[in-house]
Protein backbone atom coordinates (compact mmCIF):
# COMPACT_ATOMS: atom_id res chain seq x y z
CA UNK A 1 0.00 0.00 0.00
CA UNK A 2 1.21 3.50 -0.57
CA UNK A 3 1.86 5.91 1.39
CA UNK A 4 -0.71 8.81 1.58
CA UNK A 5 0.67 11.72 -0.73
CA UNK A 6 1.42 14.55 2.30
CA UNK A 7 2.58 17.94 1.30
CA UNK A 8 6.01 16.83 2.47
CA UNK A 9 6.39 14.17 0.59
CA UNK A 10 4.88 15.88 -2.58
CA UNK A 11 7.72 18.36 -1.87
CA UNK A 12 10.43 15.97 -1.41
CA UNK A 13 9.61 14.27 -5.07
CA UNK A 14 9.25 17.54 -7.00
CA UNK A 15 12.15 18.91 -5.28
CA UNK A 16 15.92 18.44 -6.66
CA UNK A 17 19.16 18.38 -3.48
CA UNK A 18 20.48 21.86 -3.52
CA UNK A 19 21.84 23.59 -6.19
CA UNK A 20 20.81 20.90 -8.50
CA UNK A 21 24.22 18.18 -7.94
CA UNK A 22 24.13 15.56 -5.51
CA UNK A 23 26.27 15.97 -2.30
CA UNK A 24 28.78 13.36 -4.08
CA UNK A 25 29.28 14.57 -7.32
CA UNK A 26 29.78 18.13 -5.63
CA UNK A 27 32.74 16.36 -3.36
CA UNK A 28 34.14 14.96 -6.37
CA UNK A 29 34.19 18.39 -8.10
CA UNK A 30 35.68 20.05 -4.57
CA UNK A 31 38.52 17.50 -4.28
CA UNK A 32 39.00 18.35 -8.02
CA UNK A 33 39.02 22.22 -7.20
CA UNK A 34 41.13 21.53 -4.12
CA UNK A 35 43.58 19.99 -6.69
CA UNK A 36 43.54 22.78 -9.25
CA UNK A 37 44.51 24.93 -6.54
CA UNK A 38 47.04 23.33 -5.44
CA UNK A 39 48.94 23.04 -8.49
CA UNK A 40 48.31 26.20 -10.14
CA UNK A 41 47.56 26.16 -13.96
CA UNK A 42 47.29 21.98 -14.07
CA UNK A 43 44.14 20.66 -15.66
CA UNK A 44 42.43 18.59 -12.90
CA UNK A 45 40.17 15.36 -14.76
CA UNK A 46 36.81 15.21 -13.00
CA UNK A 47 33.78 13.25 -13.86
CA UNK A 48 31.79 16.09 -15.18
CA UNK A 49 27.83 15.54 -15.10
CA UNK A 50 25.30 15.74 -17.91
CA UNK A 51 23.32 18.67 -16.74
CA UNK A 52 20.32 20.70 -18.47
CA UNK A 53 21.89 22.35 -20.95
CA UNK A 54 23.57 22.09 -24.10
CA UNK A 55 27.16 21.40 -23.86
CA UNK A 56 28.85 24.05 -24.54
CA UNK A 57 26.30 26.75 -22.93
CA UNK A 58 28.50 26.57 -19.57
CA UNK A 59 28.06 22.87 -18.44
CA UNK A 60 31.32 23.17 -16.79
CA UNK A 61 31.00 26.61 -15.26
CA UNK A 62 27.70 25.77 -13.53
CA UNK A 63 28.81 22.38 -12.36
CA UNK A 64 31.68 24.40 -10.24
CA UNK A 65 29.63 27.07 -9.05
CA UNK A 66 27.34 24.42 -8.30
CA UNK A 67 29.94 22.53 -5.95
CA UNK A 68 31.26 25.78 -4.69
CA UNK A 69 27.87 27.63 -3.45
CA UNK A 70 26.39 27.74 -0.17
CA UNK A 71 22.86 29.66 1.51
CA UNK A 72 24.84 32.31 1.57
CA UNK A 73 26.24 33.54 -0.91
CA UNK A 74 25.39 36.23 -3.49
CA UNK A 75 25.36 35.19 -7.44
CA UNK A 76 26.31 37.09 -10.79
CA UNK A 77 26.05 35.79 -13.57
CA UNK A 78 27.51 37.62 -17.20
CA UNK A 79 27.91 36.20 -20.63
CA UNK A 80 30.46 38.57 -22.64
CA UNK A 81 30.03 40.96 -19.50
CA UNK A 82 26.37 41.82 -19.89
CA UNK A 83 23.95 40.68 -16.95
CA UNK A 84 20.75 40.96 -19.07
CA UNK A 85 21.66 38.21 -22.11
CA UNK A 86 19.76 35.02 -22.35
CA UNK A 87 22.76 32.92 -21.25
CA UNK A 88 23.51 34.81 -17.99
CA UNK A 89 20.00 35.32 -16.94
CA UNK A 90 18.99 31.40 -17.34
CA UNK A 91 22.30 30.27 -15.00
CA UNK A 92 21.05 32.79 -12.36
CA UNK A 93 17.53 31.90 -12.91
CA UNK A 94 18.86 28.27 -12.36
CA UNK A 95 20.48 28.98 -9.20
CA UNK A 96 17.53 31.09 -7.73
CA UNK A 97 15.39 28.22 -8.03
CA UNK A 98 17.26 25.58 -7.25
CA UNK A 99 19.56 26.91 -4.52
CA UNK A 100 17.40 29.47 -3.39
CA UNK A 101 20.28 32.04 -3.18
CA UNK A 102 20.41 35.55 -3.87
CA UNK A 103 21.44 36.94 -7.18
CA UNK A 104 22.99 40.66 -8.57
CA UNK A 105 24.23 42.21 -10.76
CA UNK A 106 26.86 44.63 -8.61
CA UNK A 107 29.86 43.75 -9.21
CA UNK A 108 31.41 44.47 -5.82
CA UNK A 109 28.03 42.90 -3.89
CA UNK A 110 28.47 39.35 -5.48
CA UNK A 111 30.66 36.17 -3.75
CA UNK A 112 30.31 34.46 -6.48
CA UNK A 113 30.85 35.49 -10.36
CA UNK A 114 30.19 33.16 -12.84
CA UNK A 115 31.30 34.49 -16.28
CA UNK A 116 31.42 33.60 -19.75
CA UNK A 117 34.54 35.27 -21.50
CA UNK A 118 35.18 38.40 -19.64
CA UNK A 119 37.05 39.67 -16.12
CA UNK A 120 34.73 42.86 -14.78
CA UNK A 121 35.76 45.95 -15.08
CA UNK A 122 35.71 46.94 -11.18
CA UNK A 123 38.70 45.22 -9.73
CA UNK A 124 37.92 41.82 -7.63
CA UNK A 125 38.50 41.81 -3.98
CA UNK A 126 39.85 39.10 -1.86
CA UNK A 127 36.31 36.46 -0.97
CA UNK A 128 35.47 36.29 -4.42
CA UNK A 129 35.00 33.96 -6.28
CA UNK A 130 35.39 33.92 -10.60
CA UNK A 131 34.43 30.75 -12.65
CA UNK A 132 34.87 30.56 -15.80
CA UNK A 133 33.34 28.62 -18.59
CA UNK A 134 35.94 27.08 -20.77
CA UNK A 135 34.93 25.51 -24.21
CA UNK A 136 38.44 24.33 -24.49
CA UNK A 137 40.81 23.98 -21.41
CA UNK A 138 44.23 22.68 -23.54
CA UNK A 139 46.24 25.64 -24.72
CA UNK A 140 48.15 23.12 -26.98
CA UNK A 141 44.75 21.49 -28.76
CA UNK A 142 45.31 23.43 -32.07
CA UNK A 143 48.97 22.70 -32.44
CA UNK A 144 49.22 19.23 -31.09
CA UNK A 145 46.00 17.19 -31.73
CA UNK A 146 46.75 14.14 -29.68
CA UNK A 147 46.13 14.17 -25.94
CA UNK A 148 48.43 11.71 -25.01
CA UNK A 149 51.20 14.27 -26.59
CA UNK A 150 49.88 17.32 -25.01
CA UNK A 151 49.72 15.82 -21.32
CA UNK A 152 53.26 15.01 -21.65
CA UNK A 153 54.45 18.18 -22.50
CA UNK A 154 52.87 19.78 -20.02
CA UNK A 155 54.82 17.25 -17.74
CA UNK A 156 58.07 17.56 -19.10
CA UNK A 157 57.15 21.71 -19.60
CA UNK A 158 57.60 21.31 -23.22
CA UNK A 159 56.39 24.72 -24.35
CA UNK A 160 58.18 25.54 -27.27
CA UNK A 161 55.23 25.18 -29.52
CA UNK A 162 53.09 27.73 -27.91
CA UNK A 163 55.92 30.18 -28.90
CA UNK A 164 55.51 28.70 -32.52
CA UNK A 165 51.83 29.72 -32.75
CA UNK A 166 52.99 33.26 -32.13
CA UNK A 167 55.95 33.59 -34.56
CA UNK A 168 53.46 32.28 -36.63
CA UNK A 169 50.87 35.22 -35.95
CA UNK A 170 53.86 37.61 -36.24
CA UNK A 171 55.40 36.23 -39.64
CA UNK A 172 51.60 36.51 -40.97
CA UNK A 173 50.09 39.57 -39.68
CA UNK A 174 53.31 41.52 -38.32
CA UNK A 175 52.52 41.18 -35.23
CA UNK A 176 50.93 38.65 -32.30
CA UNK A 177 47.21 38.22 -33.76
CA UNK A 178 45.70 36.53 -30.70
CA UNK A 179 43.16 38.82 -29.66
CA UNK A 180 41.46 35.97 -27.13
CA UNK A 181 42.43 32.55 -25.59
CA UNK A 182 45.80 34.22 -25.35
CA UNK A 183 47.95 31.80 -23.36
CA UNK A 184 49.42 32.93 -20.11
CA UNK A 185 52.29 31.30 -18.22
CA UNK A 186 51.02 30.43 -14.52
CA UNK A 187 53.30 30.88 -11.68
CA UNK A 188 56.30 30.06 -13.45
CA UNK A 189 55.16 26.59 -14.26
CA UNK A 190 51.78 25.33 -16.51
CA UNK A 191 50.66 26.88 -19.93
CA UNK A 192 47.07 27.72 -19.23
CA UNK A 193 44.05 28.52 -22.12
CA UNK A 194 42.44 32.05 -20.22
CA UNK A 195 38.96 30.47 -21.86
CA UNK A 196 38.21 33.02 -24.70
CA UNK A 197 38.85 36.17 -22.58
CA UNK A 198 39.94 39.14 -24.85
CA UNK A 199 43.50 39.24 -24.16
CA UNK A 200 42.48 42.58 -22.49
CA UNK A 201 41.68 40.91 -19.43
CA UNK A 202 44.92 38.56 -19.05
CA UNK A 203 46.75 41.71 -16.99
CA UNK A 204 43.57 41.65 -14.22
CA UNK A 205 44.30 37.75 -13.53
CA UNK A 206 47.86 38.53 -12.30
CA UNK A 207 48.25 38.83 -8.61
CA UNK A 208 43.94 38.73 -8.39
CA UNK A 209 42.44 39.24 -4.58
CA UNK A 210 39.92 36.98 -6.19
CA UNK A 211 40.46 32.77 -6.30
CA UNK A 212 39.46 32.13 -10.26
CA UNK A 213 38.26 28.56 -10.88
CA UNK A 214 38.30 27.32 -14.45
CA UNK A 215 35.37 24.70 -15.45
CA UNK A 216 35.16 22.63 -19.31
CA UNK A 217 32.05 20.45 -18.78
CA UNK A 218 32.49 18.48 -21.91
CA UNK A 219 36.33 18.19 -21.87
CA UNK A 220 35.77 17.22 -18.44
CA UNK A 221 38.60 19.75 -16.70
CA UNK A 222 38.98 22.11 -13.49
CA UNK A 223 41.52 24.46 -13.16
CA UNK A 224 42.25 27.08 -11.22
CA UNK A 225 44.66 29.95 -10.47
CA UNK A 226 44.56 31.05 -6.56
CA UNK A 227 44.70 35.00 -5.24
CA UNK A 228 47.79 36.64 -5.67
CA UNK A 229 49.40 34.41 -8.13
CA UNK A 230 51.48 35.31 -10.90
CA UNK A 231 49.83 34.80 -14.08
CA UNK A 232 52.09 36.08 -17.07
CA UNK A 233 51.31 36.34 -21.00
CA UNK A 234 53.49 34.68 -23.28
CA UNK A 235 55.51 36.99 -25.72
CA UNK A 236 58.45 37.72 -27.69
CA UNK A 237 61.41 40.04 -26.11
CA UNK A 238 61.24 42.30 -29.30
CA UNK A 239 57.32 41.70 -29.56
CA UNK A 240 56.25 42.03 -26.22
CA UNK A 241 52.55 41.15 -25.23
CA UNK A 242 50.26 44.17 -25.91
CA UNK A 243 46.30 44.54 -25.08
CA UNK A 244 43.45 46.16 -27.36
CA UNK A 245 43.60 49.92 -26.94
CA UNK A 246 40.24 51.56 -28.00
CA UNK A 247 40.61 54.92 -30.04
CA UNK A 248 36.92 56.34 -28.42
CA UNK A 249 35.24 56.13 -25.16
CA UNK A 250 32.26 54.61 -24.30
CA UNK A 251 28.91 55.95 -26.16
CA UNK A 252 27.03 55.65 -23.18
CA UNK A 253 28.95 56.39 -20.15
CA UNK A 254 32.42 57.59 -21.69
CA UNK A 255 35.07 55.51 -19.59
CA UNK A 256 38.09 54.76 -21.35
CA UNK A 257 40.32 52.05 -20.34
CA UNK A 258 37.89 49.15 -20.74
CA UNK A 259 36.92 46.66 -23.20
CA UNK A 260 33.85 47.91 -25.61
CA UNK A 261 31.38 46.40 -27.59
CA UNK A 262 30.56 47.34 -30.95
CA UNK A 263 27.40 47.97 -31.81
CA UNK A 264 25.56 48.22 -35.47
CA UNK A 265 23.21 51.35 -35.52
CA UNK A 266 21.54 51.00 -38.74
CA UNK A 267 22.44 49.96 -42.50
CA UNK A 268 24.25 52.57 -43.26
CA UNK A 269 27.43 52.01 -41.14
CA UNK A 270 26.30 53.66 -38.34
CA UNK A 271 27.91 52.07 -35.26
CA UNK A 272 28.56 53.11 -32.00
CA UNK A 273 31.28 51.43 -29.15
CA UNK A 274 29.56 50.76 -25.75
CA UNK A 275 31.29 49.28 -22.81
CA UNK A 276 30.91 45.52 -22.58
CA UNK A 277 30.39 45.50 -18.86
CA UNK A 278 26.96 46.55 -18.15
CA UNK A 279 27.25 47.08 -14.55
CA UNK A 280 29.90 49.06 -15.05
CA UNK A 281 28.39 51.43 -17.40
CA UNK A 282 24.91 51.19 -15.76
CA UNK A 283 26.66 51.94 -12.57
CA UNK A 284 29.03 55.20 -14.13
CA UNK A 285 25.98 56.66 -15.87
CA UNK A 286 24.08 57.00 -12.66
CA UNK A 287 27.18 58.67 -10.98
CA UNK A 288 26.35 61.19 -13.85
CA UNK A 289 28.94 59.81 -16.37
CA UNK A 290 27.37 60.96 -20.05
CA UNK A 291 28.79 59.36 -23.13
CA UNK A 292 28.48 60.73 -26.51
CA UNK A 293 25.50 59.25 -28.20
CA UNK A 294 23.47 58.74 -24.32
CA UNK A 295 19.71 60.27 -24.99
CA UNK A 296 17.75 61.87 -22.45
CA UNK A 297 14.61 59.77 -20.92
CA UNK A 298 11.89 60.10 -22.91
CA UNK A 299 9.34 62.25 -21.52
CA UNK A 300 6.10 60.88 -21.68
CA UNK A 301 3.32 63.28 -22.65
CA UNK A 302 -0.07 61.61 -21.67
CA UNK A 303 -2.52 63.72 -22.87
CA UNK A 304 -1.00 64.10 -25.81
CA UNK A 305 -0.74 60.30 -26.44
CA UNK A 306 -3.98 60.14 -26.07
CA UNK B 1 99.64 -0.22 -17.19
CA UNK B 2 95.56 1.16 -16.23
CA UNK B 3 94.07 3.30 -18.62
CA UNK B 4 94.69 5.84 -16.58
CA UNK B 5 98.62 5.23 -16.98
CA UNK B 6 98.55 5.37 -20.41
CA UNK B 7 96.68 8.74 -21.02
CA UNK B 8 98.66 10.12 -18.62
CA UNK B 9 101.83 9.01 -20.55
CA UNK B 10 100.41 9.83 -24.13
CA UNK B 11 99.83 13.11 -22.78
CA UNK B 12 103.34 13.33 -21.72
CA UNK B 13 104.94 12.50 -24.87
CA UNK B 14 102.38 15.58 -26.37
CA UNK B 15 100.03 13.10 -27.99
CA UNK B 16 96.85 13.85 -28.15
CA UNK B 17 94.34 11.38 -26.12
CA UNK B 18 92.18 9.28 -27.87
CA UNK B 19 88.80 9.79 -29.14
CA UNK B 20 86.11 8.32 -27.04
CA UNK B 21 82.83 6.85 -29.21
CA UNK B 22 80.04 8.91 -29.66
CA UNK B 23 77.70 6.05 -29.25
CA UNK B 24 77.84 2.89 -28.33
CA UNK B 25 75.55 0.44 -29.28
CA UNK B 26 75.97 -3.48 -27.14
CA UNK B 27 74.05 -6.47 -27.99
CA UNK B 28 70.86 -4.68 -28.98
CA UNK B 29 67.26 -6.54 -29.72
CA UNK B 30 64.50 -6.21 -30.09
CA UNK B 31 61.73 -8.36 -30.49
CA UNK B 32 57.91 -8.37 -31.83
CA UNK B 33 56.70 -11.25 -30.13
CA UNK B 34 58.14 -14.42 -31.83
CA UNK B 35 60.02 -12.15 -34.79
CA UNK B 36 63.00 -11.00 -34.42
CA UNK B 37 62.88 -7.01 -35.60
CA UNK B 38 66.75 -7.00 -34.85
CA UNK B 39 69.17 -8.98 -32.55
CA UNK B 40 72.55 -8.85 -31.15
CA UNK B 41 73.84 -5.43 -33.00
CA UNK B 42 77.07 -3.98 -31.41
CA UNK B 43 79.01 -0.95 -32.88
CA UNK B 44 80.28 2.01 -31.82
CA UNK B 45 80.34 5.29 -33.70
CA UNK B 46 82.38 8.13 -33.37
CA UNK B 47 82.33 11.37 -33.78
CA UNK B 48 82.24 13.15 -36.95
CA UNK B 49 81.57 9.52 -38.44
CA UNK B 50 78.89 8.44 -40.76
CA UNK B 51 77.77 4.99 -40.39
CA UNK B 52 75.26 3.96 -42.95
CA UNK B 53 73.13 0.51 -42.40
CA UNK B 54 72.43 -1.00 -45.00
CA UNK B 55 70.49 -4.27 -46.30
CA UNK B 56 67.00 -5.50 -47.80
CA UNK B 57 63.05 -4.47 -47.15
CA UNK B 58 62.73 -6.39 -43.77
CA UNK B 59 65.83 -6.62 -42.64
CA UNK B 60 65.70 -4.66 -39.15
CA UNK B 61 67.58 -1.21 -40.27
CA UNK B 62 64.26 1.11 -39.10
CA UNK B 63 63.86 -1.05 -35.72
CA UNK B 64 67.70 -0.75 -35.57
CA UNK B 65 67.71 2.99 -36.00
CA UNK B 66 64.79 3.38 -33.78
CA UNK B 67 66.11 1.28 -30.98
CA UNK B 68 69.56 3.26 -31.05
CA UNK B 69 67.34 7.03 -31.73
CA UNK B 70 65.30 6.10 -28.20
CA UNK B 71 62.23 6.09 -30.18
CA UNK B 72 61.67 2.39 -29.52
CA UNK B 73 62.32 0.68 -26.55
CA UNK B 74 64.47 -2.24 -27.00
CA UNK B 75 63.87 -5.42 -25.53
CA UNK B 76 67.43 -5.76 -23.99
CA UNK B 77 70.91 -4.56 -24.66
CA UNK B 78 72.07 -1.06 -24.22
CA UNK B 79 72.67 1.96 -25.92
CA UNK B 80 75.26 4.29 -24.03
CA UNK B 81 75.36 8.41 -25.65
CA UNK B 82 78.96 10.62 -24.67
CA UNK B 83 76.67 13.75 -23.21
CA UNK B 84 78.68 17.15 -24.14
CA UNK B 85 80.08 17.37 -20.94
CA UNK B 86 82.12 13.93 -21.88
CA UNK B 87 80.08 11.49 -19.46
CA UNK B 88 78.57 8.24 -21.14
CA UNK B 89 74.86 8.25 -20.46
CA UNK B 90 72.69 4.94 -20.72
CA UNK B 91 70.24 6.93 -23.14
CA UNK B 92 67.42 4.13 -21.62
CA UNK B 93 67.85 5.09 -17.96
CA UNK B 94 67.72 8.47 -18.34
CA UNK B 95 64.88 10.49 -17.21
CA UNK B 96 62.38 11.10 -19.97
CA UNK B 97 62.57 14.89 -19.95
CA UNK B 98 66.18 14.50 -20.05
CA UNK B 99 66.27 12.32 -22.71
CA UNK B 100 63.51 14.83 -24.78
CA UNK B 101 65.27 17.17 -24.51
CA UNK B 102 68.37 15.41 -26.17
CA UNK B 103 66.81 14.33 -28.91
CA UNK B 104 65.36 17.89 -29.87
CA UNK B 105 68.92 19.83 -29.24
CA UNK B 106 71.90 17.12 -29.64
CA UNK B 107 70.49 14.52 -32.09
CA UNK B 108 68.87 15.07 -34.62
CA UNK B 109 66.38 12.79 -36.87
CA UNK B 110 65.71 12.99 -40.48
CA UNK B 111 62.92 10.94 -41.60
CA UNK B 112 62.32 9.02 -45.39
CA UNK B 113 58.70 11.33 -46.14
CA UNK B 114 59.39 14.99 -44.54
CA UNK B 115 55.68 14.94 -43.59
CA UNK B 116 56.52 13.10 -40.53
CA UNK B 117 59.14 15.37 -39.56
CA UNK B 118 57.92 18.71 -40.33
CA UNK B 119 54.78 20.90 -39.02
CA UNK B 120 53.05 21.14 -42.42
CA UNK B 121 50.47 23.90 -41.46
CA UNK B 122 53.21 26.21 -39.78
CA UNK B 123 55.24 28.58 -41.75
CA UNK B 124 58.95 27.19 -43.14
CA UNK B 125 60.82 29.60 -40.74
CA UNK B 126 58.30 28.17 -37.31
CA UNK B 127 59.78 24.70 -38.45
CA UNK B 128 63.22 25.71 -38.52
CA UNK B 129 62.64 28.15 -35.37
CA UNK B 130 60.86 25.36 -33.57
CA UNK B 131 63.59 24.45 -31.60
CA UNK B 132 65.47 27.25 -30.97
CA UNK B 133 61.95 28.52 -29.24
CA UNK B 134 62.07 24.84 -27.61
CA UNK B 135 65.20 25.42 -25.37
CA UNK B 136 64.11 29.07 -24.90
CA UNK B 137 65.13 31.63 -27.34
CA UNK B 138 62.67 34.37 -27.18
CA UNK B 139 63.75 37.09 -29.26
CA UNK B 140 61.40 36.62 -32.74
CA UNK B 141 64.02 38.87 -34.94
CA UNK B 142 66.70 36.39 -33.93
CA UNK B 143 64.69 33.14 -34.57
CA UNK B 144 63.98 34.55 -37.66
CA UNK B 145 67.47 35.31 -38.58
CA UNK B 146 69.00 31.81 -37.89
CA UNK B 147 65.63 30.50 -40.15
CA UNK B 148 66.64 32.71 -43.08
CA UNK B 149 70.30 31.93 -42.57
CA UNK B 150 69.45 28.28 -42.64
CA UNK B 151 67.37 28.39 -45.12
CA UNK B 152 69.96 29.65 -47.25
CA UNK B 153 72.47 27.00 -46.49
CA UNK B 154 70.14 24.14 -47.60
CA UNK B 155 69.52 26.39 -50.67
CA UNK B 156 65.69 27.31 -50.38
CA UNK B 157 64.67 31.21 -51.00
CA UNK B 158 65.04 33.88 -48.39
CA UNK B 159 61.20 34.71 -49.78
CA UNK B 160 59.98 31.46 -48.62
CA UNK B 161 60.20 31.88 -45.25
CA UNK B 162 56.80 32.43 -45.19
CA UNK B 163 55.36 29.76 -46.75
CA UNK B 164 53.52 26.92 -45.38
CA UNK B 165 55.93 23.02 -46.36
CA UNK B 166 52.88 22.30 -47.99
CA UNK B 167 53.75 24.56 -50.89
CA UNK B 168 57.18 22.97 -51.24
CA UNK B 169 58.71 20.29 -53.88
CA UNK B 170 59.59 16.71 -52.22
CA UNK B 171 63.22 18.26 -52.84
CA UNK B 172 62.61 21.64 -50.61
CA UNK B 173 60.75 19.87 -48.07
CA UNK B 174 63.55 16.99 -47.43
CA UNK B 175 66.28 19.95 -47.50
CA UNK B 176 63.91 21.92 -44.98
CA UNK B 177 63.50 19.29 -42.90
CA UNK B 178 67.24 19.01 -42.54
CA UNK B 179 67.54 22.47 -42.02
CA UNK B 180 65.23 21.95 -38.89
CA UNK B 181 67.30 19.02 -37.65
CA UNK B 182 70.29 21.17 -38.31
CA UNK B 183 69.51 24.34 -36.68
CA UNK B 184 70.73 23.47 -32.62
CA UNK B 185 74.21 22.22 -34.07
CA UNK B 186 73.06 19.03 -32.94
CA UNK B 187 76.12 16.53 -33.17
CA UNK B 188 74.45 13.02 -33.83
CA UNK B 189 71.52 12.47 -36.89
CA UNK B 190 69.70 9.80 -37.67
CA UNK B 191 68.11 9.43 -41.06
CA UNK B 192 65.99 6.84 -42.25
CA UNK B 193 66.03 6.77 -46.38
CA UNK B 194 66.83 10.49 -46.43
CA UNK B 195 66.74 10.38 -50.14
CA UNK B 196 64.07 8.04 -50.85
CA UNK B 197 61.23 9.04 -52.99
CA UNK B 198 63.23 11.66 -54.54
CA UNK B 199 63.98 11.40 -58.33
CA UNK B 200 68.01 11.32 -59.57
CA UNK B 201 68.61 14.75 -59.95
CA UNK B 202 67.20 16.14 -56.66
CA UNK B 203 68.63 12.76 -54.88
CA UNK B 204 72.09 14.24 -56.45
CA UNK B 205 71.90 17.86 -55.28
CA UNK B 206 70.09 16.38 -51.97
CA UNK B 207 72.98 13.94 -51.30
CA UNK B 208 75.75 17.02 -52.48
CA UNK B 209 74.55 18.85 -49.53
CA UNK B 210 74.16 16.74 -46.68
CA UNK B 211 77.82 16.03 -47.49
CA UNK B 212 79.09 19.28 -47.28
CA UNK B 213 77.05 19.77 -44.24
CA UNK B 214 78.26 16.75 -42.33
CA UNK B 215 82.07 17.55 -43.38
CA UNK B 216 81.50 21.29 -42.05
CA UNK B 217 79.49 20.61 -39.07
CA UNK B 218 81.57 17.47 -38.26
CA UNK B 219 78.13 15.43 -37.60
CA UNK B 220 77.90 11.99 -36.40
CA UNK B 221 75.70 10.16 -38.48
CA UNK B 222 73.62 7.03 -38.83
CA UNK B 223 71.75 6.61 -42.17
CA UNK B 224 69.84 3.59 -42.90
CA UNK B 225 69.38 3.19 -46.68
CA UNK B 226 68.38 0.13 -49.22
CA UNK B 227 70.66 2.15 -52.01
CA UNK B 228 74.16 1.38 -52.15
CA UNK B 229 75.21 4.17 -54.03
CA UNK B 230 74.08 6.98 -50.83
CA UNK B 231 75.76 4.69 -48.36
CA UNK B 232 78.94 4.96 -50.42
CA UNK B 233 78.61 8.63 -51.27
CA UNK B 234 78.18 9.43 -47.57
CA UNK B 235 79.26 6.86 -45.05
CA UNK B 236 82.58 6.08 -43.94
CA UNK B 237 81.41 2.71 -42.67
CA UNK B 238 78.79 0.48 -42.94
CA UNK B 239 76.98 -2.42 -41.58
CA UNK B 240 74.79 -5.02 -43.83
CA UNK B 241 71.96 -6.20 -42.18
CA UNK B 242 69.72 -9.41 -42.80
CA UNK B 243 67.01 -11.39 -41.05
CA UNK B 244 67.86 -9.02 -38.15
CA UNK B 245 71.22 -9.48 -37.73
CA UNK B 246 74.82 -7.89 -38.54
CA UNK B 247 76.46 -10.06 -41.50
CA UNK B 248 78.95 -7.94 -41.89
CA UNK B 249 80.99 -4.44 -41.07
CA UNK B 250 83.43 -2.76 -42.41
CA UNK B 251 84.49 0.13 -44.42
CA UNK B 252 82.25 1.28 -46.96
CA UNK B 253 84.98 1.22 -49.80
CA UNK B 254 86.12 -2.76 -47.84
CA UNK B 255 82.74 -3.71 -48.18
CA UNK B 256 81.88 -2.29 -51.68
CA UNK B 257 84.99 -3.45 -53.62
CA UNK B 258 85.06 -7.05 -51.82
CA UNK B 259 82.24 -8.13 -50.42
CA UNK B 260 82.92 -10.87 -47.82
CA UNK B 261 79.76 -12.80 -46.60
CA UNK B 262 77.59 -13.81 -49.52
CA UNK B 263 74.35 -12.24 -49.15
CA UNK B 264 76.65 -8.79 -49.63
CA UNK B 265 78.08 -9.65 -52.78
CA UNK B 266 74.53 -10.79 -54.40
CA UNK B 267 73.69 -7.06 -52.66
CA UNK B 268 76.70 -5.48 -54.32
CA UNK B 269 76.03 -7.50 -57.69
CA UNK B 270 72.53 -6.58 -58.10
CA UNK B 271 73.56 -2.38 -58.41
CA UNK B 272 72.22 -2.00 -61.94
CA UNK B 273 75.17 -0.49 -63.92
CA UNK B 274 74.04 1.97 -66.57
Amino acid sequence: MTAPMTETNTQNLASYNFAYLDEQTKRMIRRAILKGIAIPGYQVPFASREMPMPYGWGTGGVQVTAAIIGRDDVLKVIDQGADDTTNAVSIRAFFAKTAGVATTTATPDATIIQTRHRIPETPLHAGQVLVYQVPIPEPLRFLEPRETETRKMHALEEYGLMHVKLYEDIARNGRIATTYAYPVKVEGRYVMDPSPTPKFDNPKMHQSEALQLFGAGREKRIYAVPPHTNVVSLDFEDHPFEIQHFTEPCALCGAEQVYLDEVVLDDKGGRMFVCSDTHHCESRRAEGHRGALLGDEPVVEKEAAI
Amino acid sequence: MSDADTLEALAKAGIPAPVKPLLTVEKLTRVYGKRIGCADVSFDLWPGEVLAIVGESGSGKTTLLNCISSRLTPTCGTVHYRMRDGVSADIYKMAEAERRYLMRTDWGFVHQNPIDGLRMTVSAGANVGERLMAVGNRHYGNIRGAAIEWLARVEIDEDRVDDQPRTFSGGMRQRLQIARNLVTEPRLVFMDEPTGGLDVSVQARLLDLLRGLVSDLGLAVVVVTHDLAVARLLSDRMIVMKEGRVIEAGLTDRVLDDPRAPYTQLLVSSILQV
